[in-house]
């Protein structure tokens, strides 16, 4: 009963991508989501930058200085590619026009509120970029985040306690025990780890869970993690 | 007389740059910093400078050079924070309450300034209702959704990065080079373009991703 690695959960996430999305990855975790899609499916990822169509990371000899996804990363186009400035890009994202993004998190509570920044970091500076039009404009927002913190405590909520990105977006979490609907209803498990009990999960959950009657086993296949 | 915006060097391409201006820097991502005219700016030495640009620090901007000139009044941007585990000199700037800083969500910043250069005073939009950055601003419903009312930025001096410019300023972009490009030429008095090159002969047509009239100076500053 191995909890998924970071990997591993943005590859759980990246099974339910559909064919012909388009699609928005945070920082962090959600960008290697990308790694993992279905062969089957042709999607485009939308980089805030204004990318249509970010590809793989670029090989050392194909480094092009001017070719940079949001998070600064040296990347190529994919095939049918297209370059926009900012203004444009986030009218696409507000406009609706994002059918998924997958967005990093600190705390997702009942109702969908998201929290996955902290205005107030210790001797730092506020760090905004895009994940407030992103969490609040685009049609899906799902999340990928570890069930609990370094110290344990859950970041599934009754309510948000850290400042919040957007409110009521949030529908679907992948945890590296989990995989939950946040629903008008509640939270829905819809995947639970293999070989642990729901009472276990419940534990580790600061809001009521429903057990979804068809809930699965999470699982995926062995990924390690680079060094 | 017919119109050629190149400027020799980037020290002439601001040279009338005042005191207490509002500066517009376009790049995000590592791509499309104009550096060589943010340096000159520096040489030039204006003071209470508003800086408007989306990082107030970034590992492939010379932004820093500005604030730790102490020529830089206010920060208003989408990302505040350094690259490195410990403070940036412009992080203990704004703890030290010497620099003012506004920031806020990305496309916020991007429609505030697109808005300043098209005539639109303010605007209201759904990102941020419900979060600390919408502290004191004017909500608005409309239909079943509520909106926070955002203004329109304008600038004294817009300084964009873009890769080839024609004597008319006309200029077309590298890949993500554009982003906050085009907007902040539009939003600003006076619009300066550091490009890769500018040709003596009109750019064709079909290549022309920003009219020139938008357009003030250019300064070929090569690769």
């Amino acid at each position: 009963m191995q909890p998924l690695n970071r990997l591993q959960t943005a590859w759980r996430a990246a099974q339910d991508i559909g064919d012909g999305m388009l699609v928005n990855l945070g920082l962090g975790m959600p960008v290697h989501v990308a790694d993992y899609l279905r062969p089957e499916v042709d999607v485009f990822i939308q980089s805030e930058n204004g990318v249509i169509g970010v590809g793989p990371l670029a090989p050392a000899d194909r480094i092009d200085t001017d070719l940079v996804d949001a998070g600064s990363r040296r990347i190529t186009l994919r095939p049918g590619a297209a370059i926009i400035d900012s203004s444009w890009s986030f009218a696409m994202i507000r406009g609706g026009h994002i059918d998924i993004t997958i967005l990093g998190a600190f705390e997702v509570a009942v109702n969908g509120d998201l929290a996955n920044w902290d205005m107030r970091a210790l001797n730092r500076g506020p760090l905004v970029g895009g994940a407030m039009d992103l969490a609040a404009c685009a049609r899906t927002v799902w999340v990928i985040m570890e069930h609990v913190t370094r110290k344990g405590a859950p970041r599934l909520l009754e309510r948000c306690t850290l400042p919040l990105t957007a409110v009521r977006c949030v529908t679907r979490v992948y945890t590296d025990l989990a995989v939950i609907d946040i629903t008008p209803a509640g939270m829905v498990v819809r995947e639970i780890l293999d070989g642990m009990s729901e009472a276990g999960l419940r534990e580790r959950t600061g809001a009521p869970l429903t057990f979804a009657p068809d809930c699965r086993p999470l699982a995926a296949p062995p990924i390690s993690m680079p060094d | 007389m017919p119109i050629d915006k190149r400027a020799g060097t980037a020290a002439e391409a601001l040279a009338d740059v005042t005191d207490g201006a509002t500066v517009l820097i376009s790049g995000f991502g590592g791509a499309g910093f104009p550096n060589v005219l943010i340096r000159a700016l520096r040489d030039r030495a204006p003071r209470d400078l508003i800086l408007v640009v989306n990082s107030a620090t970034h590992r492939y901007s010379y932004t820093h050079e500005l604030i730790e000139a102490g020529l830089v009044r206010k920060v208003v941007c989408t990302a505040a924070r350094g690259h490195s585990k410990e403070p940036s000199p412009f992080e203990r700037l704004w703890m030290d309450g010497r620099i003012e800083l506004e920031c806020m969500p990305q496309g916020t910043f991007t429609e505030r300034i697109r808005a300043g250069g098209a005539g639109i005073p303010a605007f209201y939009t759904p990102v941020g209702f419900g979060t600390d950055l919408a502290l004191g601003k004017e909500v608005r419903r409309f239909g079943d959704r509520d909106y926070v009312l955002e203004h329109a930025i304008v600038g004294d001096l817009a300084l964009v990065r873009a890769d080839t410019a024609d004597r008319y300023g006309n200029l077309a972009f590298r890949y993500a080079q554009m982003n906050f490009g085009p907007v902040m030429l539009t939003a600003a008095r006076l619009a300066v373009a550091e490009v890769r090159v500018a040709l003596d002969e009109p750019m064709p047509h079909e290549r022309v991703q920003v009219p020139g009239t938008y357009v003030d100076r250019v300064v070929p500053v090569g690769a």
